[in-house]
């Protein structure tokens, strides 16, 4: 048995990187300490896709790496309006690939911020991020906002680490000298430890955000005796709390994301922490889901100009969300294949979408079967990220972080997959050119 | 004709936990189900692990009742996957983003049996 520490969990943005697991005959037996509940389902395991398979006749037939590659590519140079889609789930080196892809094929690359914080994204684009690092808010921040979000089932760990619960060089006492202050539609578990709870009508956030700004900047006099079903009471209260905070945080989630007005909250967010300027440190940051997302959306950037919903086609990068995200692309009929990468669009994208996917040649590449393999034409088995292969992510606050290879595999590597599909369709490319 | 909710969708520890275990019985037992308060379950006429039908415009899907407390009257929570997104519309009005929350929805009691993935996933492959 080997006990191995400074663990980087690969499940969601928090990228807790101080978990220590037993290995044993080649396999994690014991996850020690770090990991929330559900990282440790993440590092313990589950069923895999156990071997690379074609769709033969509504059957999926086993068969070798160089054969699934080998239609995988075949696909991908055939197709004229091929997606490909996923990479918040895999690290930067495997993304990195796959923009190079999707350039060679002249594809649309989309990745999962589009079904959660793209909305975010429009709106850091229209207005900026007065953001930090969550290193930041460990050791600063004495008022905590969760806005729709409820890191009690979504972020396990995200409190005791980064916010609330943690303990900093300034927040030495912990939770003791801080308040936290929860907005949600549900009285969620996060929502049931709050000094303060919000509990608002259900797509109102864009209102409360707008009367916690007129008042944070001195206009109360124009805020009703209720927003959104929230009393001007409460929201006098979390005024004055956020004025007297020395380092205020708000994280907000798909509460806020998912909802009618969509990237408008969001930018409505930005703006209230911006009046809370007037008054003291105030800083904003959404929560990221997959561990990776960030990763995608930094390297979609590098590579494109662009985090998310990027056509290649024209030869030149073209962003337009609302147009070519995977979403539009699948209910309009538009794509004639897709790669599935590190994510599962058959168990998180609206039914209406799936239905076409579900008929076009998809390839899936993940350690797991999900809903998407039921459809999947081509699978392709991958190693798991962190458990199996190393390689960068980037946390919820865009700080890189290494994963870190645990134990041995025979399952190839994310990145390895994406090279040599590429070089594959190089191949064909160059055939078809003499 | 169902009683008018407001449907939202999200995440869940125990959905979280088999995220990559999706084709489990785990799985299957917490996201295949309706959180509702008391009062509503009540007026229903459902009790706990009972099968109820939830309707959109954009589709329906029949889900397990379950009592949760905190949530508002007029307000259903399907865990996020593939039975809450049978429901969900794919018009991104312009934003790239499907409206996962805050979906007019009907809800009633049914006798009808809950479709489990496989099952779930074929009735778009046809």
């Amino acid at each position: 048995m080997v006990e191995i520490t400074d663990v980087v969990c690969s499940l969601c943005g928090c990228v807790c990187d101080d978990i220590v697991v037993e290995v044993e005959d080649n396999k994690v037996t014991k996850v020690k300490k770090g990991a929330c509940s559900v990282g440790k389902s993440k590092l313990m395991g589950h069923g895999r896709i156990e071997s690379p398979a074609i769709r033969e006749n509504g059957t999926l037939k086993n068969c070798s790496y160089d054969e699934a590659i080998k239609k995988a590519a075949e696909i991908l140079a055939a197709a004229r309006r091929p997606l490909l889609y996923g990479w918040s789930s895999t690290v930067c080196e495997a993304d990195k690939v796959g923009v190079e892809l999707a350039e060679e094929i002249g594809a649309v690359i989309d990745n999962t911020a589009s079904v959660c914080h793209g909305p975010s994204v429009l709106a850091i684009q229209d207005v900026g991020l007065p953001s930090c690092t969550l290193g930041e808010v460990k050791n600063r921040a004495d008022l905590v906002i969760y806005w729709g979000a409820n890191p009690a089932a979504a972020h396990a760990n995200h409190m005791k680490r980064y916010s609330y619960i943690s303990k900093g060089y300034w927040t030495e006492e912990g939770k003791k000298n801080k308040k936290l202050i929860v907005v949600d539609v549900r009285k969620t578990a996060t929502a049931k430890m709050a000094d303060v709870f919000l509990q608002m009508e259900q797509g109102k956030d864009y209102l409360v955000f707008s009367a916690l700004r007129a008042m944070l900047l001195g206009y109360e006099d124009v805020v009703p005796e209720e927003v959104g079903g929230v009393s001007k009471k409460d929201l006098l209260e979390t005024v004055r709390l956020m004025k007297e905070a020395k380092f205020g945080m708000i994280f907000f989630g798909m509460g806020v994301t998912h909802t009618r007005a969509r990237h408008n909250n969001v930018v409505n967010a930005i703006q209230t922490t911006r009046a809370a300027h007037t008054h003291t440190k105030f800083s904003i940051m959404p929560m990221r889901g997959h561990y990776n997302v960030a990763g995608i959306n930094q390297v979609c950037t590098w590579e494109t100009g662009y985090p998310f919903a990027v056509d290649l086609s024209r030869g030149y990068a073209w962003y337009n969300p609302g147009e070519i995200s995977a979403t539009d692309l699948l209910v309009r009929r538009e794509c004639d294949a897709a790669l599935i990468i590190a994510s599962d669009p058959g168990a998180h994208f609206p039914g209406e979408s799936i239905k076409h996917l579900s008929k076009i040649p998809v390839i899936q590449i993940d350690p797991f079967p999900n809903p998407t393999t039921e459809f999947a034409d081509v699978l392709i088995p991958a190693a798991i990220s962190g458990v199996e292969a190393e390689g960068n992510v980037y946390r919820m606050d865009n700080i890189p972080i290494r994963l870190r290879k645990l134990v041995d595999t025979e399952y190839v590597a994310d990145e390895e997959i994406m090279k040599r599909i590429l070089e594959e369709v190089r191949a064909i490319k160059e055939k078809e050119g003499e | 004709m169902g009683t008018k909710v407001n449907l939202i969708s999200g995440r869940t520890i125990v959905q979280g936990q088999n995220l990559d275990n999706k084709l489990s019985e785990e799985y299957f037992k917490e996201v295949a189900t309706c959180e509702l308060n008391k009062a509503e379950m009540e007026r229903l006429g459902v009790a706990a692990d009972e099968p109820v039908k939830v309707k959109t415009s954009f589709g329906e899907v029949v889900v397990k009742a379950k009592e949760k407390e905190g949530t508002p009257e007029g307000i259903i929570f399907i865990p996020m996957g593939p039975w809450a997104n049978a429901l969900v519309s794919g018009n991104t009005h312009g934003a790239g983003m499907p409206q996962y929350k805050g979906i007019d929805a009907e809800i009633e009691k049914t006798e009808e049996e809950v479709l489990h993935v496989k099952d779930l996933m074929k009735t778009y492959m046809k």
